[in-house]
């Protein structure tokens, strides 16, 4: 048997073996622009202090659909972008956009004080919660939410590597989703109103 | 002598054609508004030159240092990071928009609201060193501008 042949064989076998279980499960699982991480083990809570001084966990947002990214103010390109996205997002879901907790977590504690927070998050949407710890504590939440981030120094200044993908959790504040930067606000919006009428069905 | 004088004349006119044509075309610059406290944001515009050219630096009163950023999305995770310049190849419009260059300004003046100006001299230079200078001014936009919107 040649290579070519037993490579589409393999091939072969393997969509039969990943077809099985897809017409198994067609009617209930439901298609996503987003990545399914339903199910992951990581990211399953934060403990920070909000933009308001107020302490934050996931928990408290049970009964709500939360939005959840990383990211620095200082950061002229992806970060106002995925806010920009997620008011966005909540435009699009018209009412039902009431539903959505929007979570920025700062990567950059040392500059995005609290005060600061709070004018960013109001200049996007006075609804959404800015959340920051000490270096010790935004270390630990990037590591639970398996985000990446680093400090890189420049001439003047630094600016900050980061993961740029957004997580979605579903009203029980289990995680569901995870939106590429890529992605745009309708293919989210759509994807929010699917878990809204599964989980309501 | 007089037909010489013209063929000079035209000549004379033709370089100067020649040299105005030679001008960076810089469309539509704009800053990404900051809040209060926000000392770092970014310039966006569209850059041509009917030559091959680089931009190599941008300077500003508005902030203490301006740079010129590349950012990058290496499997979800953005980088970002100063650039020696960027090439603008003959007659191609070359974007600094979000999701690819933009100038970085660090160490702000002042706030930057919607609808302020903020100046930036654009300094560019081809391959035989010459240099050009160009300033523009730089309306400010919301911070929820994506891109440059339609006219």
């Amino acid at each position: 048997m040649n290579s070519k042949r037993r490579k589409t064989i393999a091939l072969l076998s393997m969509l039969g073996v990943a077809c099985l279980p897809l017409s198994a499960c067609k009617r209930s699982a439901p298609v996503f622009n987003g990545i399914d991480i339903t199910g992951a083990s990581y990211g399953s809570d934060f403990h920070l202090t909000g933009h308001d001084g107020k302490t934050y966990t996931l928990h408290q947002f049970k009964g709500k659909y939360v939005l959840l990214f990383f990211g620095y103010t200082q950061c002229p390109d992806v970060c106002p972008t995925a806010l920009t996205r997620a008011l966005n997002i909540r435009h699009q879901l018209g009412a039902d956009g009431k539903q959505l907790q929007v979570v920025f977590i700062t990567v950059d504690p040392e500059r995005d004080t609290q005060p600061l927070l709070a004018e960013y998050m109001r200049a996007f949407d006075p609804a959404f919660l800015g959340l920051y710890g000490s270096l010790q504590q935004t270390e630990d939440v990037a590591k639970e939410f398996r985000v990446f981030y680093k400090k890189v120094p420049g001439d003047n200044s630094y600016s900050m590597d980061h993961t740029a993908i957004s997580y979605l959790y579903d009203i029980n504040n289990k995680i569901r989703l995870a939106f590429k930067h890529e992605q745009s606000a309708e293919q989210c919006a759509a994807d929010i109103r699917t878990l809204i009428q599964t989980q309501s069905s | 002598m007089k037909i010489f004088n013209q063929i000079l004349l035209t000549s004379i006119f033709g370089v100067t054609a020649i040299t105005a044509q030679a001008q960076v075309k810089v469309t539509d610059p704009w800053v990404r508004a900051t809040v209060a406290q926000q000392k770092a944001t970014g310039a966006f515009m569209q850059l041509s030159s009917p030559q091959d050219t680089r931009l190599i630096e941008v300077q500003t009163k508005a902030a203490a240092s301006a740079e010129v950023h590349q950012m990058e999305m290496v499997d979800n995770v953005m980088k970002m990071r100063e650039v020696n310049g960027v090439d603008l190849p003959a007659n191609k419009t070359v974007e600094l928009k979000p999701g690819g260059y933009h100038v970085m300004l660090m160490g702000l003046n002042a706030q930057a609201k919607v609808g302020d100006v903020i100046p930036l001299t654009l300094i560019f230079e081809n391959k035989d060193k010459k240099r050009e200078t160009i300033n523009v001014n730089a309306i400010v936009k919301p911070l929820t501008q994506m891109s440059m919107p339609a006219h």
